[in-house]
């Protein structure tokens, strides 16, 4: 049963659906609907205002567990649906719901287009680096070298990076979480939401039953300090036992580069392309994972028109009459 | 005086009922627009009348060439008009290549009027000739007439400083006002059109009505015989406002129409392609009155939107070809099940794959019928004119909206790009499309049904308490939420199908469109061979035959009775632009003394065509 609430009065429960999440016990999916939930109360966001729209995959199930309105669509193509909603009611609040194999193997062409446009609304993009409810085949951001059923003697595609992805299709708001790292993950979420345009998110989630830990060598309790660096706006690049390290420039590469002085680090800041696609293109081992707020800088919106017509001048009646028109009397 | 004189020549002008004129030259030569000058003159004249464009599928092929030949044909006269015409009366050549790959247009004794000024050897032989056709007995069949029109028009505009190329490209209007003179059209609003195309370039229009001019006056001064100078009946048409339309302009304006009477914006998501696009095209400029259109990054992103906005509460069409609407149909399978409304429309071109983008054909409807996975029935219905898109729009519509259904609406591309008289409809007179959004929390589930049409209640977001999930999971019939029931699914999928039988208790019985309501022989049709079938019959029953025309604007569900009277008549005969695809689904509904006339050359079927198929089966005592 629905029931009409005040949003003031939203807590993440409110959000919750009747509807039993059916996602593997221990997937990262589930530390993620909590941190969606937990920012929509937040954000006092109205549920009949809100939709999730998703493809098809573990992520896709998302729009069943809260409480708005959600359309479980077809793979690879939520970006094209949530457009369509946006014509029809630039209103509403849009959070499209997807994964590797989803946003970037099947539906690779509408999350380029999506992001291009700049479409006003949130897409969180699941990464597992796999193929979880086919049973666990290499997707496009699995690793070289990958043993999959599909690949059983390992992978020999290059893997896929999101965010730079997201970044060279013309995405003005770029951000990685961590499903176990929620406090941040709700912080990103908040920034993605206040966004105007296209907010992408890439949330490393792990799958349990097919890639356990695969993001372990970043996100491990015991690897966090030394292998991935958090970045937050205008504070230095730094990372590191005590911030004992720092992400300097190389005048010479035109390229990042790891330097032992934290004096040296460069000072993050998220209206700088330039330096999001560099620390989205850091890679272990010779750099730390970056996560958190890669980009963050507003550009024109797509224009989803405002749902009434532009002038009083015209009708229809006028349109079928213009031109050359006879009369038979 | 002028008046006298022309008194004069027109009462020795030959008498013709109608008349076939078929215009072809270079692309750059202008003949699309003095062919809808002329259809425009006609229509003035108080002929009824049907036009087609024939241009190349190249963008912009080289001078001269075969391939960047482009081609009008106009049927006119004081008779219903219902088809472009088997073949042409007169043809008018403004090169070699144009003769060359129109000629089997002209029929046997038929005027061709030839610019002698362009056969130099060199443009003769990159037609395709070897020697010129104008002396080597090529012609001998026709009436020729071989003015250098390139001369004369060079002459006509003589008075005016522009300099040879500008003057030459008026050439199109010399051979429009003689072709006016034949024909006796007025030459005034014309030139009126060309004042006001040109008012920001005066030299322009005036060297083209001076083209005009010069060769309306050629045909006083050296064609004044009865032979080459005709009077055209008259029909008395209808009482109303007209212009001209073509199918795809109708079908975009039905759309629009659809949008107000249901209340509803607008959104069309589309992907160009041929014979489709002008349907975008025309939408794209009514951004003021509402109209919004989408050009989406793919044929299946376009309809994801359009169903998208369906889920908002929006009016969502999408629209393609053939190979396009491969590419939508697993995005219809979701709208069947999440029960959502949708326009899908198909500008039918020949296939397979990019087969003849140009050429038209009716070669879909299996793939509307059945193309899709799963069981996913939909409503389909198909215009079978240009105006007639206007209306068959709104009902696709208006099915849609009150069904909650994806419903496919059939045109091709011989419809979209032909053109006619369109009395304007009284918009106000159409009856609304009444459809209501679901508010009411208390008891709410999405998969709610309507007893009467079992459309499902339609809650779109924006709405408080009536917060739902759907998508293309199986849901349980009496709580909307997931289910893998096996009995459920056996309800879902039947309660689908009689959802869209329902549609046929809003169709009008079905009745012969000629002829009697049951007897000897029957032809039927659906879509766009309305127009020849149409015809054939017509002359068919002149001549004291008993043969009915039934024409099927709903192919899904069909009409109620529709069984019942095909099951009237002895023999039937189904004319298709397709291999046998409705004939097929006819036999298999029952009417198994169903037979195929089936014609796959990318053209749409001569009146003679079906005539002679007709006769030659009442001929042998078909039974």
């Amino acid at each position: 049963m629905n029931e009409v609430v005040s949003p003031a009065a939203l807590k993440p429960a409110d959000y919750a659906t009747d509807q039993e999440v059916r996602w593997c016990p221990g997937c990262g999916d589930y530390a993620i609907l909590k941190a969606v939930k937990s920012v929509l109360a937040d954000i006092g966001a109205k549920r009949e205002n809100t939709v999730f729209v998703s493809g098809i995959g573990c992520s896709s199930r998302f729009p069943y567990y809260i409480d708005t309105y959600g359309f479980h669509t077809i793979h690879g193509r939520a970006p094209a649906f949530a457009t369509g909603m946006l014509l029809a009611n630039p209103d509403l609040d849009v959070w499209i719901v997807t994964g590797d194999g989803d946003g970037l193997s099947i539906g690779g062409n509408h999350l380029l287009h999506i992001l291009r446009r700049n479409v006003n609304c949130q897409i969180l993009l699941f990464n597992n680096e796999t193929y979880g409810l086919t049973k666990g085949q290499y997707s496009p951001t699995s690793r070289l070298a990958t043993r999959s059923p599909s690949s059983p003697g390992g992978s020999v595609d290059s893997p896929l990076d999101p965010a730079g992805f997201a970044l060279g299709c013309g995405a003005r708001f770029v951000a990685r979480g961590v499903d176990t790292q929620v406090k941040q993950l709700i912080e990103i979420l908040k920034a993605a939401y206040h966004h105007p345009g296209a907010a992408f998110v890439e949330i490393f989630q792990n799958c349990i039953v097919f890639n356990e830990d695969v993001f372990d060598d970043f996100v491990a309790r015991d690897a966090v300090a030394e292998h991935q660096i958090q970045l937050e706006n205008g504070e230095p690049l730094v990372f590191g036992e005590d911030g004992s390290k720092g992400i300097g420039f190389d005048p010479e590469a035109l390229d990042l580069v790891t330097v032992d002085d934290p004096a040296n680090a460069l000072t993050h800041r998220t209206d700088n392309r330039n330096l999001a696609a560099a620390l989205a293109r850091m890679a272990l081992p010779d750099f730390p994972m970056a996560t958190g707020i890669l980009y963050d800088n507003p550009g024109p919106i797509f224009d989803t028109g405002s749902g009434v017509k532009t002038s009083d001048e015209r009708s229809l009646k006028d349109v079928m009459r213009a031109g050359f028109t006879w009369s038979v009397d | 005086m002028n008046t006298l004189i022309r008194d004069n020549t027109r009462a020795a002008r030959k008498a013709v009922e109608t008349v076939v004129v078929r215009l072809a030259g270079d692309s750059g030569d202008g003949i699309q627009v003095i062919g809808g000058q002329l259809g425009l003159a006609s229509a003035l004249s108080e002929n009824d009348l049907e036009t087609f464009p024939d241009f190349p599928a190249e963008v912009r092929a080289p001078v001269g060439t075969t391939y960047g030949v482009s081609a009008y044909q106009i049927h006119f006269g004081g008779r219903r008009i219902k088809t472009i015409g088997d073949e042409a009366d007169m043809l008018v050549a403004l090169n070699p290549a144009a003769l060359k790959t129109n000629l089997e247009t002209l029929k046997r004794g038929g005027i061709v009027l030839v610019d002698a000024g362009t056969f130099a050897q060199r443009n003769i032989e990159r037609a395709g000739y070897t020697t010129s056709p104008l002396d080597d007995g090529t012609l001998d069949d026709y009436q020729v007439m071989a003015p250098d029109i390139s001369k004369l028009t060079q002459e006509s505009v003589a008075d005016l400083s522009l300099g040879k190329k500008d003057s030459l490209r008026c050439k199109n209007f010399w051979a429009l006002g003689f072709v006016y003179w034949m024909f006796g059209r007025d030459r005034a609003p014309t030139k009126q059109w060309l004042e006001q195309k040109f008012a920001a370039k005066p030299d322009i229009a005036k060297a083209n009505i001076a083209a005009l001019d010069g060769g309306h006056t050629y045909g006083e001064a050296v064609e004044a015989s009865g032979e080459t100078a005709f009077s055209v009946q008259k029909l008395e048409m209808a009482p109303g406002l007209y212009r001209s339309v073509s199918g795809s302009e109708a079908l975009a304006w039905g759309l629009a129409a659809a949008a107000e009477l249901s209340g509803r914006d607008l959104v069309f998501a589309s992907y160009p392609i041929t014979p489709a696009s002008p349907i975008l095209h025309t939408l794209a400029r009514l951004k003021d009155i509402g109209v919004k259109t989408f050009q989406a990054e793919d044929e299946i992103a376009a309809i994801c939107a359009a169903i998208g906005v369906a889920y908002a509460g929006g009016l969502g069409v999408t629209s393609s070809s053939g190979p396009g609407i491969a590419l939508k149909l697993e995005a219809m399978g979701l709208a069947v099940a999440a029960e959502l409304p949708l326009v899908i429309v198909n500008t039918q071109r020949a296939g397979p794959s990019t087969g003849m983008p140009t050429k038209t054909e009716q070669s879909d409807l299996n793939q509307a019928l059945f193309g899709r996975h799963g069981e996913s029935p939909i409503p389909v219905l198909a215009a079978h004119s240009p105006s007639d898109c206007f209306e068959t729009a709104i009902e696709a519509a208006r099915i849609a909206l009150t069904h909650m259904t994806p419903v496919m609406l059939l045109s091709d591309g011989f419809i979209a790009n032909a053109s006619g008289p369109w009395a304007l409809p009284d918009l106000d007179a159409i009856p609304r499309i009444e459809t209501k959004h679901h508010t009411e929390p208390e008891g709410f589930h999405p998969y709610l049904r309507d007893p009467e049409t079992l459309a499902r209640a339609w809650a779109v977001p924006g709405t408080p308490g009536c917060e739902h999930r759907i998508g293309g999971i199986e849901k349980d019939f009496a709580s909307g939420h997931i289910s893998y029931d096996p009995e459920n699914h056996q309800k879902m999928t039947d309660v689908r199908a009689e959802k869209v039988e329902r549609v046929a208790r809003l169709i009008p019985p079905l009745e012969p469109d000629q002829g009697e309501a049951s007897g000897d022989f029957a032809i039927v049709g659906w879509g766009s061979t309305y127009g020849p079938i149409s015809r054939a019959v017509t002359n068919i029953r002149a001549k004291g035959h008993k043969v009915s025309h039934i024409h099927l604007r709903h192919l899904k569900p069909f009409a109620p009775n529709q069984a019942e009277l095909l099951a009237g008549y002895r023999n039937i005969l189904v004319a298709e632009m397709n291999a046998g695809q409705l004939v097929r689904l006819l036999r298999a509904e029952g009417c198994t003394n169903a037979e195929g006339l089936n014609k796959v050359t990318g053209r749409p079927f001569k009146v003679s065509e079906v005539e002679d198929a007709i006769l030659a089966r009442l001929e042998t005592g078909h039974e």
